[in-house]
Parts: structure tokens; sequence; C-alpha cells
């Protein structure tokens, strides 16, 4: 075999502290290492053509790369090796910046090190032979999972560039927590009618099946093939027949529930429709709390429904669809303010949350848009906005920001001027984060031409005193303490993931961070992508996000799914187990153990039972190899023999041991 | 107002803070919430979050000559509801300490108190009042102090004329023994 080694200097990121040239020359005396050279940037095209060039020149089989993680650049490689004539898969690629060079300050160790890396690189490569990719179709279906705004945008996208779309969405209406939201920053431009129109397209588009009220059981398959479980939790309504008349909602006697899409600031009827836009515009019932459900009487609903289409005894449905690409757009939750003593814990009516003084300003909820605080009713004259609530504090386990809450508690103040014109705000921040593009001008305005008042400090308590509560926080401007006897309070509460995120993520293997946000593929150049192929995130699943940056998103991931999909055949990895029939008795351990279900069991020409893997569905995990107790299933381009390899080439094998 | 020069930061001093109180100075984002929650606030020269600031920019003198350290009553509220679990009454102890140590005594009235106080536990095993008193007025020449409370004190026998002394002031002497020999920070 003739091997070709490039050492990369990666400018002075490797250079600096790896004698590269040194590791050049020591890499000749190698087995089978024909030439070697360094090179300032293996990637770069000059860099690529050298390598394609030596392969050419000095009749190489075989090439080496001493730079960057694979991570970063093994396709790069893998690609211009290709493009020299070789198979793909006869490349190594040794990581001597982030295991070397950003780690270790010592040049000698270091370029001692870099050169054994380089050493099992090649002992590896020796044992390398080619591999070819197999071709398989995949579904022309996306499944995108959440319908709030950035989900809907990404069924769109997806609906308008030709690709049947499945719509799953946990509540009863899509709209997610824009459809809540009063105006939006920093237009102040109506949230619902900028969302409406959307929503009604998710309802009309030929190419879009939406289900409510539902949930993803399972997921099975891979890219281009994945077997989806939906379950459709019963709403006791055939929503075939419902036309959202709402009669029953009128009539319903049982009205004691909270009202979740008003936050809780009023009551629901058990058989409730949420809201005025709501998509699809249908009533379901709240087993909870429905009297018909719970004790066996009433059925008031039905008697009223003029079409008849109230089913108490409507079970919940399992649908399976097969998808070819799953968006993950399944957004954030607020976090719950309580667990902060100096907000009082919940002992006063008048400490809302944002989420729920956008309700109180909404024309669609329950005071019909004027401000009316939930004690008593009374207009308030003093507003006090608390920022960074679960935000940018360790001690609750949140040291992140939320990002959008500066800029929602400046639309409140403004929108609070508006409503109530001789009112005053009071805003308390830590710092103003209003990057983005009219962001800054509308916090400007929310102090200039509206007069709200901010305050940098933190508030350490609230206490009643007669029908106000007083704010103590500080003024860090101002170095000392200061009051203000506030009518109503407003807690910008943060953004947390999602409930039940992680267990979704679980189902999808797409890794959750430690606060249960998404983790995307690359922070920087995937940011939509994640770790398992034809899953995709969009919004603020993957971090909290506002409304621009959620849409962006959801257009994003849906142009990977149209890319992804406008292949009319994916290649499968060809770094797949592979069973030795030879060696294999059929004991199954392997399909036991394979967490993708890639392994069945066959019969070979006399009858015995035997392993065989699906190309397709193995992702290379090497579980089945470790388990096999045969040593007949290995897994290709890493088979026990390469490991091995590499492992003699770091720790010559003694051969005389001695044990005295 | 007072310029402080940002280049002339004492790092060593920075450091002993650190060390003494195990907190992390740098981890303070200066929110406030200290100073928002401080019942002596109206009574400091420096705010709370200013001590920590004029700590985290080294200003050595500054914070080891304020009046702020010597009125902090140690209620704990700045390090209950610091969101950056800084112990900062902690901090408050040890920048006192270190004021003691360095020979100032900006509020010279609290640091005659704490030593009349300590004098008397040293030589009583627990707190002689009418003695702790007495020596306080003495060495403030703050006579007429709470003289109001007198009468009332006395009637409900708060005020003995003669110490109550308590089993194992032998012990309690030997505290005092350790201290002196250096043991202070051990």
């Amino acid at each position: 075999m003739r091997i070709g080694v490039f050492i990369c200097h990666c400018g002075s990121n490797i250079a600096g502290t790896v004698d590269c040239p040194s590791v050049a020359a020591t890499a000749l005396t190698y087995p089978d290492v024909v030439f070697s050279t360094d090179t300032m940037y293996a990637c770069s095209e000059p860099g690529q053509d050298a390598i394609i060039q030596a392969v050419k020149e000095k009749n190489l089989d075989g090439v080496v790369v001493a730079s960057c993680t694979p991570r970063m650049h093994e396709q790069t490689f893998r690609r211009a090796v290709e493009r020299a004539g070789l198979n793909r898969y006869m490349f190594e690629m040794a990581n001597i910046r982030e295991h070397v060079s950003w780690i270790g300050k010592t040049k000698d160790l270091n370029t001692n090190k870099a050169a054994e890396l380089v050493r099992m690189a090649v002992e590896k490569l020796r044992r390398n032979r080619p591999l070819f990719a197999k071709r398989f179709e995949t579904v022309k279906r996306v499944l995108v999972i959440g319908g709030g705004v950035a989900g809907i945008q990404a069924a769109l996208d997806c609906a308008d560039g030709g690709q049947e779309v499945v719509l799953v969405e946990r509540e009863q209406s899509i709209g997610g927590k824009m459809a809540k939201l009063d105006k939006t920053f920093p237009t102040v431009d109506c949230s619902s009618c900028v969302l409406g129109p959307k929503m009604v397209d998710i309802a009309q588009h030929p190419n879009i099946t939406l289900y409510t009220c539902s949930e993803v059981e399972s997921v099975g398959g891979y890219v281009g093939n994945f077997q989806v479980t939906i379950r459709k939790k019963a709403t006791y309504v055939d929503w075939s027949k419902c036309t959202g008349c709402g009669l029953c909602v009128e009539k319903c006697p049982s009205r004691k529930h909270p009202d979740t899409f008003n936050e809780g600031l009023c009551t629901a009827p058990s058989i409730n429709i949420p809201f005025p836009q709501a998509i699809p515009k249908k009533a379901a019932i709240n087993a909870a709390s429905c009297i018909m459900l719970t004790k066996g009487k009433c059925g008031v609903c039905a008697k009223v429904c003029p079409v008849k289409c109230i089913d108490f005894e409507q079970k919940d449905e399992l649908v399976t669809v097969d998808v070819g690409a799953v968006v993950v757009a399944t957004g954030y939750d607020l976090f719950d303010w309580h667990k902060y003593p100096q907000y009082g814990e919940g002992r006063y009516k008048d400490v809302i949350t944002s989420m729920q003084y956008e309700r109180l300003l909404s024309a669609s909820g329950p005071t019909g848009g004027h401000i009316k605080r939930p004690s008593d009713g009374k207009e308030p004259k003093n507003v006090v906005f608390i920022q960074c609530v679960g935000s940018r504090d360790r001690s609750v386990n949140r040291p992140y920001c939320s990002g959008f809450c500066c800029m929602y508690t400046a639309k409140q103040a403004i929108l609070t001027k508006d409503h109530v014109p001789d009112s005053q705000s009071f805003v308390f921040y830590m710092d103003i984060r209003s990057p983005g593009k009219m962001y800054d001008e509308f916090t400007r305005r929310a102090m200039e031409e509206y007069g709200a008042q901010y305050v940098r400090g933190r508030v350490s308590m609230i206490y009643p005193q007669d029908d106000k509560l007083i704010v103590r926080g500080a003024d860090t401007l101002a170095g000392t303490q200061v009051e203000v006897p506030a009518d109503l309070v407003v807690l910008a509460v943060g953004a947390e993931s999602a409930r039940g995120a992680v267990q979704l993520g679980e189902k999808l293997r797409v890794a959750p961070d430690q606060y249960g946000f998404f983790v995307e593929s690359h922070p920087k150049l995937k940011p939509v992508e994640t770790n398992t192929a034809g899953v995709f995130l969009a919004g603020a699943c993957q971090g909290p996000k506002d409304i621009p940056a959620s849409v962006g998103q959801g257009s994003a991931a849906a142009s990977k799914v149209l890319g992804l999909l406008s292949k009319k055949e994916l290649e499968s990895d060809p770094a797949v187990s592979r069973v030795n029939p030879g060696r294999c008795v059929g004991c199954g351990k392997c399909v036991q153990t394979c967490p993708f279900g890639a392994i069945k069991m066959i019969e070979d020409r006399f009858g015995n039972p035997k392993a065989e893997v699906i190309d397709t569905v193995c992702q290379g995990c090497g579980i089945c190899t470790v388990t096999c107790p045969q040593g007949a299933i290995q897994l290709e381009h890493f088979t026990d023999n390469q490991i091995l390899a590499e492992v003699n080439a770091l720790c010559p094998p003694k051969m005389f041991a001695n044990f005295e | 107002m007072q310029i402080f020069d940002l280049a002339a930061a004492d790092h060593a001093f920075i450091a002993e803070v650190q060390a003494r109180s195990h907190q992390d100075i740098k981890t303070c984002y200066q929110c406030g919430n200290c100073t928002a929650g401080c019942p002596y606030t109206f009574a400091y020269d420096y705010s709370v979050s200013q001590i920590m600031r004029l700590i985290q920019t080294g200003q050595k003198d500054a914070v080891l000559k304020s009046r702020s350290i010597w009125l902090c009553g140690s209620c704990q509220s700045c390090t209950t509801r610091c969101p950056n679990n800084i112990d900062v009454a902690l901090i408050m102890d040890v920048c006192r300490h270190m004021a003691r140590e360095a020979g100032y005594a900006t509020e010279r009235a609290v640091k005659v108190f704490a030593d009349s106080f300590l004098n008397s536990v040293s030589r009583y095993g627990r707190a002689f009042e009418l003695g702790l008193m007495t020596e306080y007025m003495a060495r403030s020449g703050r006579i007429f102090t709470d003289v109001d409370l007198a009468p009332s004190a006395l009637m409900r026998n708060k005020l003995p004329f003669k110490p109550h002394r308590i089993q194992g002031r032998d012990q309690v002497a030997r505290i005092f023994e350790r201290f002196r020999k250096g043991g202070a920070h051990a």
C-alpha cells in the first residue's frame, strides 16, 4: 500500500504549539508511508489540490490528513480523495488541533503526541478497504411537530414546496404563544391579524393534514423513512360534523375550571373553543371538569348541538404515518415565578405574568382589552414591570438570557400608556438587550415618547399596603434604594423548555441541553439541523427566540427538508455492521441489543438461524459488535482489527511478558 | 466625588477578600438586589452593591474606610436575594475584619460596642449587661444612649448588678486564648 500523509498548520492554530515539519518527517518512517508533507491550510482549495496532485503523482492509494476534528472537515477531505480517483473510505483523519494543539502548551510533547496520532491513523488506514454506499428512496412527506408560528411557517413553506405535510399540535388550536399576544414589537401591529391568515392557510392548504389535540406517540425508522404514530386525544366531539357554532359553549353549565388560553385569568366552560380565530374552529370537552364525564349526568351540550356531534364515548385514536423528514417546533414554556419569595409566591392577586398582562391588553381577552387589575377590577395607574424573572439567574438554574423580555416589556409599557393615558410605568431592568432591526429605537420610544420610567436594578420585595403593592428595589445608577406604590406588578417571566420536550427528544433521538432545549448540529453553521439525520429544529425549542427569528428558522428548516426530499434517492452510510454468516450461531443477542431495530433473523439455505443487518436502518453505533459472543458481527470501517491496530500503534505489544 | 484609578486596582486585596470569604467576586453582575433588600441602605455611605463593585475594582482604601461595612447588621437579606448565590453578608464581615486589622474603625462606636461585648464574654463566659453598658459608655463617651430604657429594664430585672457566671467559663476563655495566639482565620 502507498500512503500519503499531510500535516496541516491550520495557520498558527496547530503550528503554534506543534512542530508540523517534524511530524511530517517522522510520519515518513511509518510502514507504507511513501509521501509526507506539511501544508498551511489543508482544507483550502490549494491545500485540497495538493492532496489530489500528490495522489496522482505519487500513485497513492490512501491518504492521512492530520488537522482538525473529523466533525469539521472529514467530508471535505473524503470528497477531495474521491476527486483524486480513490474510494472515499481510503482516507483517515488525525485530530491534532482539538486533541493536541489547543489543549497542550508544551511544544515537544505536543509534537510527539501529534506524531503518535498520525501513526494510529496510518495503522488504521492500512486495514481500510473501499466501501460503497447503498441508495434508497425517501417518503415525500414531512411531519411538523408543534403548531406555533415556527411550525406554521415550516409547514406552509414545505407545503408550498410541493411536499405533503402532517402538522401535529398538542393544544386544541394551532397558533401557539403568538396567538395569545395582543400586539407584537417593534411595529405594535396586532398579533392575531398577522398570524390569523397564516393559520387559515394551514387549514385550507391542500398539502397539509392537521392533527390538533394530538401528540407524537412514537417514532421509528431513519432519514427518508420514518414511521410516526400520532395519538389523537379524545375531544368527545365529532369534528367531522362540528361547525364551531358555539351553542354548546354558551349553554355548558360547568364553567369553573381555569381558562388556560387566558392564562388562568378567568374560567372557561368545560366544552370550549379557546379563542375566536381558533384553527380548527371546533369545540372540545375538558374531561377533567365536564359534569357528564365526571359524574355521568348533564349532557346539555349534546341536547343543544344542532348537528349532534357530541360523543361522550369517544376514545383516543392512534394514527400511523410514514414521513421522510421531521421538523420539531415545540416552542417554549414560561418560567414558574412562584419560586421567587420576593414577589409574593402568588399571595398577591395583582402580581401577574407578562403573558397574563398580554391577555388583559387583548381585545379578545377576559376584560375585552380594558386593563383591569385582577383583585378589584380597578384600572391601574402605577404599573411596575420587573424584568429578568427566571432569566440570568443562577440561583434558580436559569443563567441564560431569554432574549425577548426586554422588548415585550417595552411594548407593554407603551401599550399601558395607550390604554390608560394617565398611567405611569416603571420598568426594573438589569441591562436592556435590544439587538435587532428597530429594536433599540423601540425601547427608546418607550422611555422618550411614552414616558416609561426605567430603573436600573432588581426588586427585592413586594408587600401590600392599603390597596397598593409597595415594590422595593434598587436604583443602582442612583446608588440607592427606591420604592414604588404600585397598582399592578407585571413580571417579565423568562422562557424555559417546553413541557415534555425531553421525552419527545428521546423518541426522536434529539439531545436536549441541560435546560431542555434541543441541541443543534452546529451552533453557527448548522443551526436547524440535529445530529439525527432528517430531523430539523425550528423556533424556540432550540433556545429562546422572538417571532422574527422563529419564523426565519421555520423557513430555514423547511428549506432543509425540501433540499433533502428533492433528491430522488438518498445514500446510506456504508459504515454499518456486517455479519459473518460462517461465525454467526444465530443466538439473536444482536437483535435484542440493537437500539434501531436494524438486525433481523433469517435462515440460511440449510435452515440455520442467522442474523442479518438492514443496511439502511443501521446507524453504525457498534453495540452489536461488542454484544456478539462469537465476534461474528463487525462494524465496517471500524472493525476489531482496525481498532486493535490503532491501539497497538499507540502501545506496541511486548513480545515477551515478564511476570517476575 | 472621589475619582478612582481603575488601573491602580489592588489585586492582592481582591484575592484576599475572595480567599477569606470563599466567594467569587467576579460573579457579581451588579443587579442591585442586595441594595434593594438591605434595611441599612439609608445609613450607608456606599450601598452594598457599590461595596461589591469597589471590591471588584480593587479599591481597598475606599472599602476599608467605608462606614457601610461597620453598619452592616449581618441580617443576610443580601445573601438571600443574590441571584448569583454570593454570600454578600459574609463579604461584608470579611471586609470589617480586614478594616479592623488595618487599623480602621470608621464607625468607632460600633467597634467599641463589639470590643466591650467581647471583653464581657471573655471575662464572664457570657454578656454582663451592666458591665458591658458601663464599658461602652466610658469608652465611647455616649453616656445617654438608650438611657430611657434603663428604668423598665431594671424593673424587669434585665440589668442585674452582679454578673451571672456560667459553667464552662474556662472553655470560653480558651476560645479567646486560641484567638489571641493567632488562630483567627485557621
